[in-house]
């Protein structure tokens, strides 16, 4: 179990970076991408090769926020029978041997279509931190919340280039763990370049909150992860490492994710 | 006018706003303009103006005599949106959304379509106002609704074939969802049917009530009373609602939404969504779906394109739940019979969504009486559908 609100693997994790002046890695990956037993030695070689906090794509049949490179593990994965219940086998299975940041990350109906007080309960037990759901803004998110909240579970919420004032306000009142800020008005995938504005809208944000901030969304290189580092807190890295694993197979894909995501960190 | 939705943009437990953040301000705007513009006389008569003018409205209530003498019970009228400029009720809505994407000073539209009607009607209103648009549809749908590919193109726009999922409209809308999400600032998103994040549910019924305003005028005209029941086939279902809502307060009109039965629910290869579905959340809204016990959607079936989709408008889910209006649904093949029945006895070729509706309504004429009347949408003619029908038929075109 995580312990209450406030306190867990997130805010543990940030405070020690913070501690240490580092900035973070999140690292993203579809559970079942290629197949679960595969996902467990992945998320152990990222963790192994740098990787401070782990997110877990839930797999869903119409991922509509993701580009092609996520759609294709998030189909792979469906194909291959993977849903939200032996995701959270995954996660339980992993919590044996590692205390690594854990944040499932996905669409509402797969969690919705579970129940909502029985996923805030089971994702606890299993040991997950948090949740980010990219199809629920805070406004529909409430009854979600005050489970995941029960269960000492932070509910990870989104912001972007397009939040104005107020809506920096509302995802501030409501956040715990650490925001997430979108880099590009888009879908997940890799992309040429960093846009300039970033460090303007992290900065931005800033006055609204004192959590931490990852940046994610077309990240996908060493330099890439740095630059977004110079203001934010954590650099999120997902369909370059997915691009990684759909490349690769057997040992080889471990050997590949391993020199790839070392290289992302040395960059951070 | 009922009271809903409620300000978040909920009917009951359904509809609401789940997108992304992204979208969130967006959608805010949207509704903003929306409400600002429709109270604004200009608006009102320019939109007025381009119905009357343009799409040819009101479109006649057509007394279908051959029909109701085939049924043999209550008379069946049919509101004839497949008069409506381009062939089908869609541009009632493609034309309110085009004038306040212009007001809002949108220089692109982009649109999902599934048989092609909504695609057909979002890329003749860009082409009048000379927008840029960009239409999403399934590779297995643009095979199946080839003339309205050729029709879109001709009117200047691109249509962008989607290979995801089961290529159909449930994946012409995602797609359609990831443009928005990227051109967010220049584009204006047209959402054929009463779904998606508010308001759209709330927008395309009020487009579409000018179905239902027009029919319960000329109905009182033409019989003196009010009709007994109100038939339409329900797929996002924005023709129903726009034919049902102007008679919800009318406590004896009984309503019935027509969904696709496909090969028949037993089959699990359908589209009934409300008669086959369960609660959940798709597209920006929480409305019925069509999900396995993963909550992953299905591939659903229907002969109809434009009904093939696995949800439906959260007005709908909520009018069911209370009771006010009956659900039920039609197979392709009693679809088909529909279909052949209005083209032989009335010399009318309806959409093969439309069928849907027009084969309910005879089973339902024959166990009423002579003095009753139903009102049936006949929501958009079968021009389209040429091509599946002689198949289905083993017709030599």
């Amino acid at each position: 179990m995580t312990k209450k609100n406030g306190k867990n693997r997130i805010t543990g994790l940030f405070e020690r970076l913070k501690g240490q002046k580092k900035k973070g890695f999140i690292a993203f990956v579809t559970a079942g991408d290629p197949d679960i037993v595969t996902s467990k030695k992945i998320i152990k070689e990222l963790e192994r090769s740098g990787a401070d906090m782990i997110e877990l794509g839930i797999p869903f049949s119409d991922p509509m926020a993701d580009g092609p490179t996520i759609q294709a593990s998030y189909e792979r994965a469906v194909k291959g029978g993977v849903h939200l219940t032996d995701v959270l086998k995954l996660v339980s299975e992993v919590r044996k041997e590692s205390q690594v940041p854990l944040v499932l990350f996905g669409y509402y109906n797969p969690i919705f279509n579970y129940g909502l007080k029985k996923f805030a309960k089971d994702a606890a037990a299993a040991g997950a931190d948090g949740v980010l759901i990219v199809d629920l803004p805070p406004e529909e998110s409430d009854e979600l919340k005050s489970e995941l909240d029960k269960n000492g579970v932070d509910l990870i919420f989104l912001l972007t280039p397009t939040s104005d004032e107020k809506r920096m306000r509302l995802v501030a009142s409501k956040a715990s763990g650490f925001i997430y800020f979108v880099s590009v008005t888009g879908v997940t995938g890799a992309r040429a370049s960093v846009s300039a504005d970033v460090h303007k809208y992290v900065k931005r944000v800033r006055k609204y909150t004192d959590l931490p901030l990852g940046v994610g969304f077309g990240i996908s290189t060493p330099q890439q992860a740095k630059e977004v580092c110079k203001s934010a807190d954590a650099a999120v890295v997902g369909s370059a490492i997915v691009n990684v694993i759909a490349r690769n197979k057997g040992p080889r894909l471990i050997k590949e994710l391993g020199s790839f995501v070392s290289g992302i960190k040395r960059g951070i | 006018m009922t009271k809903t939705p409620d300000k978040l943009g909920h009917f009951g437990i359904y509809g609401g706003r789940y997108i992304s953040e992204t979208l969130m301000p967006a959608v805010m705007e949207l509704e903003e303009a929306y409400l600002k513009w429709k109270k604004d006389a200009g608006f009102k008569k320019e939109l007025a103006y381009y119905l009357g003018e343009y799409v040819g409205r009101p479109t006649p209530l057509y007394h279908a005599e051959r029909l109701t003498k085939k049924a043999g019970g209550a008379n069946i009228f049919l509101k004839r949106e497949d008069l409506c400029h381009t062939g089908a009720h869609k541009i009632n809505n493609t034309i309110g959304q085009i004038l306040l994407a212009k007001r809002m000073g949108k220089k692109r539209v982009i649109a999902e379509t599934g048989a092609g009607q909504h695609g057909v009607a979002t890329a003749t209103v860009a082409a009048m106002f000379g927008l840029e648009c960009e239409v999403y549809m399934g590779e297995d749908d643009i095979k199946r609704q080839m003339p309205n590919v050729f029709r879109m193109k001709l009117l200047g726009a691109k249509v962008v074939p989607v290979t995801s999922g089961s290529k159909t409209l449930k994946d012409a809308m995602n797609e359609a969802l990831r443009d928005w999400v990227t051109n967010v600032y220049n584009t204006f998103y047209i959402i054929g049917t009463v779904a998606g994040p508010h308001p759209y549910p709330m927008m395309v019924r009020d487009f579409q009530s000018v179905i239902g305003q027009e029919a319960r005028k000329q109905t009182i005209k033409i019989t003196g009373k009010l009709p007994s029941l109100l038939v339409a086939c329900v797929g996002g279902g924005s023709n129903a609602l726009g034919l049902f809502h102007p008679f919800l307060e009318d406590k004896s009109v009984k309503m019935t939404g027509v969904e696709a039965g496909g090969y028949g629910l037993k089959t699990g290869k359908h589209a009934a969504s409300i008669t086959g579905g369960r609660v959940g959340v798709l597209h920006g809204n929480k409305t019925y779906l069509l999900q396995d016990e993963f909550g992953q959607i299905i591939d659903t079936h229907s002969i109809s394109a434009g009904l093939d989709y696995p949800g439906v408008g959260p007005e709908h889910a909520w009018l069911n739940d209370t009771g006010r209006v009956d659900y039920t649904t039609i197979t392709d093949k009693e679809a088909l019979d529909g279909f052949k029945a209005l083209t032989l006895s009335e010399g009318i070729i309806p959409a093969l969504e439309s069928s849907h509706a027009v084969a309910y309504a005879l089973k339902a004429a024959a166990r009423m009486k002579k003095s009753e009347n139903i009102i049936v949408c006949l929501s958009g003619r079968g021009d389209k559908d040429l091509n599946t029908v002689s198949k289905a038929f083993n017709f030599e075109l």
